[in-house]
Formats: structure tokens, sequence, C-alpha cells
């Protein structure tokens, strides 16, 4: 099956020319760092929207309208309700504070109505339902909130960026494909007349498509592996520069899968690059006698 | 059959002849009668626009393409131009059918240093086409053309750059291949060749016709019905 790749130093001398000469490895190099860059990103935005997703699941709040004033009524309803957890109260200088961030000075003005919060977690099979009737009892116009509703847009916006990643992935691959034909074709024509001898001589198109298929081959490898460096070493100074990936990505990070995945995209290419050139050649050359 | 290029006219018309197997054939006549354009119908370089081709008792009219290499490799050409690879040694080149073949390195080596021995090239060996005289190059094309004992020997001008001593050893070489049962078509203009190869049949082209007066070209006598031709 890769017969093709272990040639005889004879017929490596066919073409007359080495690899890794001109630009079809440099070429193949910068779409690979571009498609490992996108990749990368898409990954780590599944990555920060499953723990997103996860973290909201089972995640709730309740608005207190009037602030303070039954937020320990309505926090001793919450924590004595049967399946909830890690109950946290949100008072409203707290969130008068963290307004302020946003709002400036008018974030802390009393003519502000600010509700008091209270967060929690419920364990599967909660009646969620009685739950908000009870809060409903100790606190009137208090407003169970779940998580998950509110962070949908988020999610879904993060899984609008991910198909995006996606797609450029696969229009870079396209464009790496297109680069690979413009290349075989370029390298039939410059050794039109050595395939035209071989062919008089009773080469077959598969012979003469093997020697074009290992040099692009070589070309694809070494160009998709310094691209992978490339990206890789961009990928580590992010990572490393932890308050700007923090800050960007919310502390999005890549798991064993999804390094599994990027190692796999220069290997995809190389092996893209080639049967591409197969493709290419082998139509190429059956327009001739 | 006929054969033209392109809507031009066609530049061979009505052939109508047969080679016998083991013969010898000089394909003469004036320039632009067509013999180029023969030879190429013969070693497969191009199909007749019209009319059937048979060689080695096949028709090859609407053969596949992917069949005709091993016919190919049954026939052994000598370019007017060489056609010699430029970056490839004399011995490479020399040795390209062996090794398109599926010849070993060892099945190549001696066969082809013999060769380049027999036209006077055992030192040019590692020389680049480039760096070779035109009748050396003609020599590296001749050897690339029989090395590989073919059925068919088809040359065009193959003597045009050789001295006259080369060309008698070119001959000889011609008529020890044809001895062992190749046919061989010669394209030449060299009267002296003809003239010093005793048996060897005459193919006169005239404006992209064969003269055949006498017929023997359609009927070679001796032929047996259904006999590859």
């Amino acid at each position: 099956m890769f017969a093709w790749l272990f040639t005889s130093p004879s017929e490596r001398r066919l073409l007359g020319t080495r690899p890794l000469k001109g630009p079809t490895p440099w070429v193949i190099a910068i779409m690979t760092f571009a498609i490992m860059i996108v990749a990368a990103a898409g990954l780590a935005l599944a990555d920060t929207a499953a723990r997103v997703a996860a973290g909201a699941e089972a995640r709730f709040s309740v608005q207190i309208p009037d602030g303070e004033r039954n937020l320990g009524q309505v926090l001793q309803v919450v924590r004595s309700s049967a399946g909830v957890t890690n109950v946290v109260a949100v008072s409203e200088s707290e969130m008068r504070k963290t307004l302020e961030r946003w709002l400036g000075p008018a974030g802390a003005s009393a003519d502000l109505p600010v509700p008091a919060l209270i967060t929690f977690s419920v364990r599967p099979g909660v009646d969620l339902h009685a739950v908000e009737q009870r809060v409903g009892a100790a606190a009137p116009g208090a407003k169970l909130v779940a998580h998950r509703d509110l962070l949908g847009p988020l999610l879904r916006s993060l899984q609008a960026l991910q198909w995006i990643a996606l797609a450029l992935v696969v229009l870079l691959g396209g464009a790496c494909a297109a680069a690979v034909v413009l290349a075989a074709r370029g390298a039939l024509d410059t050794h039109r007349f050595t395939i035209d001898v071989m062919h008089g001589i009773g080469a077959t198109d598969v012979q003469v498509t093997h020697l074009f298929q290992r040099k692009i081959a070589i070309d694809a490898l070494a160009g998709s592996l310094i691209g992978a460096a490339a990206a890789a070493l961009v990928l580590v100074l992010l990572a490393a520069s932890s308050s700007f990936a923090g800050e960007l990505m919310g502390g999005a990070t890549l798991g064993t899968a999804d390094l599994i995945i990027l190692a796999a995209i220069p290997l995809a290419l190389t092996a893209l690059a080639t049967w591409v050139a197969r493709a290419a050649v082998l139509a190429t050359l059956r327009t001739a006698l | 059959m006929g054969l033209r290029y392109g809507t031009g006219a066609e530049v061979l018309r009505d052939l109508d002849f047969r080679l016998s197997k083991g013969g010898f054939y000089f394909l003469t006549g004036p320039s632009g009668a067509g013999k180029t354009s023969l030879l190429k119908l013969l070693y497969l370089a191009q199909r007749p626009t019209r009319g059937r081709i048979s060689l080695f008792g096949e028709d090859l009219t609407g053969a596949a393409r992917d069949a005709m290499p091993q016919y190919r490799r049954r026939i052994g050409v000598v370019f007017q131009d060489f056609r010699l690879i430029r970056h490839l040694s004399a011995f490479d080149n020399v040795a390209l059918p062996l090794r398109i073949s599926g010849a070993s390195e060892e099945e190549v080596e001696g066969p082809v240093r013999e060769m380049l021995a027999w036209v006077g090239l055992a030192d040019r060996a590692s020389a680049r086409p480039p760096t070779l005289s035109g009748g050396e190059q003609q020599r590296v094309a001749i050897a690339r053309a029989v090395i590989n004992r073919p059925e068919l020997l088809v040359a065009d001008e193959p003597t045009g750059n050789v001295d006259a001593d080369m060309a008698k050893r070119l001959l000889h070489l011609f008529t020890s291949l044809n001895r062992l049962g190749t046919t061989v078509v010669v394209a030449t203009h060299d009267v002296g060749l003809i003239s010093a190869t005793p048996g060897a049949q005459m193919i006169r082209l005239e404006t992209g016709s064969v003269q055949d007066p006498t017929g023997s070209l359609r009927n070679p006598p001796g032929r047996q019905p259904g006999t590859p031709s």
C-alpha cells in the first residue's frame, strides 16, 4: 500500500528535483498553522461550553426583589428544602459592589432597586415546584431562575462559534487541497517531457503518479510538521499567559482528546495532500493518449 | 487508415500495409510526406483518426488506454530529436526501459554497461545529455531503444548525427537485432544505409500515402492468413 514511499534512488532521480524545494511545503505549513489554531480555539470553546453547561445544569437562583429584608427568611427556607445543596447568599451590598464595577457610582445609588440573590444547586429528582412555592410563601414576588435558561444565549453563541471554527477548518483544508492540486499540475507541466518519454517507453500512469505522489507526500509531511510546530508554540505561549487566556477564554483548557485531535491534524493533512495529489496527477495523465 | 491532427487535413490517408514479423523496413519519402506521423502510429504515440491498426496480432484501434503500456514495452523507439532526459545520466537514460519493466538494479547494471560499451560510450556512462555531442546523444538514444530487446524497433533518422563508421556499427546492431527476430522500421534519407542492408524492404511515403505499386506491402509474400503482423 505504501510501497510508493520507498522508491529506489534511480526512481527518485527521474524527476530531477529534490523534495522540499519550491513553495508547496510552505503553503502547507501556513495552512496547517491556521487550521491548528482555529481547531484549538474551537476545541477550547467546546470545552468551555461543556463546562459552563455542566455547571449551570443543576444551578438555580432566587431573586428577592426587596433586597435584604426577606433574605434571611428565604435563605432559611431554601437551606431546609430537601435535595438543595451549596446554598450561597449574595447580599444586596455585595450586589451593589458588583454593579459599581459596571455602572460606576450609580450602581451604589439607593434609587437603583437591587434584588438580593440566593444561589443553590439541586440533586437529581428534587421537586423544584415545591421549592418555588415555599420561597414564594416566604417572600412574595421572589423569583426562581434556572441558570441554564440565563446562560442559554451564551451557550448558543459558543456553539455557533464552534460551528464557525469547524467550517473554517474545512475551508482551510479545502484551500490546502486546492493548493496541492495546483502544485501537482505545476509539477506535471514542469516534468511534461520526462512523463512523455516514460509513457513512450511503456510506463503506466500509476508508475508516473507514484513519483509525484511521493514528492508531494514528503513536501506535505514536512510542511504540516513545520506548521504544527509553530502552532504548538503559539498555543503553549497562550496557555502560559494565563491572565490573557483566562480572561479571554474563561480558563478554557484542552483535554487529552483535544490534544490527540490537534496532533492528528498534520498527519490528516499529509494524507489529504497525498490523496489529492494522486487523484490530480492521475486525472491529468488520463487526458494524454 | 488515416490520420489528421485536430481539424486539419489528413496527413496520412488510406494507408493499407502489413509489416512481416521479423522484417526489416526502410521508410523513405520527402520531408512532410508523413514519415514521423506514421512512426508515431507504429510506436503507439498516436491513434489513427479512422481505420484500424494492429500490432503483435492484436487490434489496438480501440484498445483501452491502460492496456497501451504493455504494448509500448515491446517497442523500441529512436526519436529524431533523441528525447533523452536531460537530468539523467547516460546510464540512467539507457536503463529506463528496464527499470520501467520492473527489472532490479542487479538486472540493470550488466546489460546497460554492455550496451553503452557497444555504442562506444562506456566511459561516458555518468555524463548527462547536455554534456554529450549530438552523435553521442544519438547513440544513447539507440542504446535505450534496444536495451529491452524489443519485438519492434522504430527509428527516425537514427544515423543522422553520427559519422560513417558509427552509422555502420549502428546498422549492424539493427541487423543483429533483426536476425534475433526484431521487426525493424527505419525512417531515413540515407541511401548508403539502405543499400548496405540487403533484404530490407522499402516503404515509400508520398503526400501521406504509401506507394506500393507491386502490392507487396499490402500482401507480403509468404504471409499466411492469420499470421501476426
